[in-house]
């Protein structure tokens, strides 16, 4: 019961984007890019995070080119942050707002399902479903998105919603 | 529980003394015994800190001191009486405890009482305690936040500097930084009596020898002291102290603020309003005697009380047995520790000095992680920074976990303790290889 119980929350996609992330260290922009830049703090526990995101124009969209983060935090956070950068990377600002917005969803589920839709937009994010099980861990969870919400309204890209 | 107070308890005695406490009764998790190892947060109460606050409210809740009916006298009675126990636990007389919403209540309302005196309010009397530019507010490395940023916010309206005593490898304050950082300019000197994250107790006499020879008011967070050691407040001669009762076994929502008679009769009163006054009149007001003087408004009675049961409650266990059963199981949490690879421990690796206050990292695990753990086996401890963001920058971490014990900690506490840290590494795939090196 105890491992299954830390296993369904620390899922191995989880520890595997912890030991190895995504997107870590900050690098920066392509030319020509719009940069938004964001840092955000747990303070809880003292984690924290500045994260980079870095937008191109395509046919007069705005799509991110590239994330990019540092900062210290748990398996929970830091994981997070390498999801994030995966489905933000090469996508169109629009639809990363809205993937914000699911995950957020998510977060507050508390059991609850999700619609299938929004499972398949999450991808690798959805390993995080078991993490609304611990209050405590939702703002972990949360940090790097909450950051790229942030950087995103800073070059004028305002995901719906509002916290 | 019935005990006398000069008798010294054994191991036997301390597991009865377990069952005193309710709450520990319970699962957590999936049915797992609790094992509450986060008392240096908030301890359990013991059945007759929470019989005594019922007690108050289904027979004798009134307002006190005023009214004068039979509820109000005897809540009355009731309230002086806990000021009574509480200063009896402390080596205080009555009238030297101040009623305040916890410890940080209490560090703020002596901290603006010094701001109102600094502006010349409480007349020539309390000019002892004004702060001016050039005067010097000497804190320490170790603090709470709670006693770091009030004085932050005091030197900030007095034009007052703020200075501190650094903290060893060891998470000791550096006793032989004092001559140089307590000079004459210094007026008041602010310390830890015992650190809430290395545990490590301060010895008070030579800041408050210091504090002496330079003219310097001192003031003693006893918060993690209290409820865990003998602490004689006139013996060891602070001027100020503040302890929350909520750490002591007592409720939330009340503490103390000590003061020597003498200072609290000079130092003018922090909060206005009712039951703080003598005369009044559209104009002005005149203020009451200490404490009163500085407990405007109507006062936390029914946790008064039974803050005043948890200070009879660790009176009859008696603080130096409390002591000594802490010692032991301080000793085993560390000797436990230390056998474990890549777990460190912040603060001080014996029990020397050293309360049941065990902060540690474990190598190439965040302490969130490690607490999740440790929750999964039903081990409560904290994970964080414990409210002192700069001593953990001073050892280059962002966030520890830390176990710490109280009169209800037992053996088989620890080993579940020890035994659920033992399995973090492997969990998370932290092998020997991949720690990074210290």
């Amino acid at each position: 019961m105890t491992v299954s119980a830390m296993e369904q929350l620390y899922q191995q996609l989880i520890l595997d984007h912890a030991r190895a992330p995504h997107g870590h260290g900050l690098v920066p922009a392509p030319d020509g890019d719009a940069v938004g830049e964001s840092f955000a703090v747990n303070p809880t526990c003292g984690d924290e995070v500045r994260l980079r995101v870095a937008l191109r124009l395509d046919d007069g969209r705005p799509v991110v080119d590239s994330v990019c983060w540092e900062g210290q935090g748990c398996s929970i956070s830091r994981a997070s942050l390498s999801v994030l950068t995966e489905l933000a990377d090469g996508q169109d600002a629009a639809t990363v707002g809205a993937r914000i917005e699911s995950f957020r969803t998510l977060m507050h589920l508390r059991g609850g399902g999700l619609e299938p839709e929004l499972e398949d937009e999450l991808g690798d994010a959805m390993a995080f479903a078991g993490v609304a099980k611990y209050p405590a861990r939702i703002k972990c969870a949360l940090l790097g998105w909450m950051a790229l919400r942030d950087a995103l309204t800073k070059v004028g890209v305002h995901p719906e919603g509002t916290e | 529980m019935a005990l006398v107070m000069t008798e010294k308890l054994g191991t036997h005695e301390f597991a009865a003394v377990r069952a005193d406490f309710p709450l520990l009764a319970r699962n957590v998790r999936d049915g797992r015994p609790l094992v509450y190892l986060d008392s240096a947060a908030t301890a359990q109460k013991p059945e007759v800190v929470i019989d005594a606050e019922q007690d108050f409210y289904l027979h004798h809740n009134a307002a006190v001191h005023r009214g004068a009916h039979q509820l109000a006298e005897e809540a009355t009675e009731l309230f002086e009486r806990a000021r009574e126990s509480v200063a009896a636990l402390v080596g205080a007389d009555p009238g030297e405890i101040v009623w305040t919403g916890n410890a940080t209540g209490a560090i703020n309302v002596l901290a603006h009482a010094i701001g109102h005196a600094s502006l010349g309010r409480g007349g020539a009397a309390a000019q002892r305690f004004a702060l001016a530019p050039g005067d010097e507010v000497v804190v320490t490395g170790a603090e709470h936040h709670s006693n770091l940023i009030p004085w932050q916010e005091l030197c900030a309206r007095t034009g007052a500097t703020l200075r501190w005593i650094p903290v060893s490898d060891e998470g000791r304050i550096l006793t032989n930084r004092l001559e140089d950082i307590v000079t004459d300019r210094c007026r008041v000197l602010a310390f830890t009596h015992a650190s809430n994250v290395t545990g490590a107790v301060t010895p008070v006499a030579p800041f408050v020898a210091r504090a002496h020879d330079v003219g310097a008011l001192t003031v003693l967070d006893a918060c993690q002291s209290v409820p865990n050691l003998p602490v004689d407040l006139h013996a060891l001669g602070v001027d100020f102290a503040v302890f929350s009762g909520h750490k002591m076994l007592g409720p939330t929502g009340v503490g103390a603020l000590y003061g020597r008679r003498e200072l609290l009769e000079a130092l003018p009163p922090a909060n206005y309003g009712g039951l703080m006054v003598e005369v009044v009149t559209m104009e002005s007001a005149t203020y009451s005697m200490p404490p009163q003087r500085f407990e405007a408004g109507t006062q936390m009675v029914a946790q008064a009380v039974g803050m005043g049961a948890a200070a009879e409650y660790l009176r009859e266990l008696g603080m130096d047995a409390v002591a000594e059963h802490e010692r032991g199981i301080t000793g085993r949490l560390l000797g436990g520790i230390a056998e474990l690879d890549g777990v460190r421990v912040i603060g001080p690796t014996t029990s020397d000095q050293r309360l049941a206050v065990v902060s540690f990292v474990v190598d190439g695990v965040h302490a969130h992680d490690v607490g999740q753990l440790l929750d999964d086996a039903g081990v409560a401890v904290r994970v964080g920074h414990h409210c002192a963001q700069p001593l953990h920058r001073r050892f280059g971490i962002a966030a520890t976990a830390r176990a710490s014990a109280s009169v209800y900690t037992n053996e088989a506490d620890v080993d579940t303790f020890l035994e659920a840290l033992g399995r973090v590494r492997g969990f998370f795939g932290v092998s020997d290889r991949t720690a990074v090196a210290r």
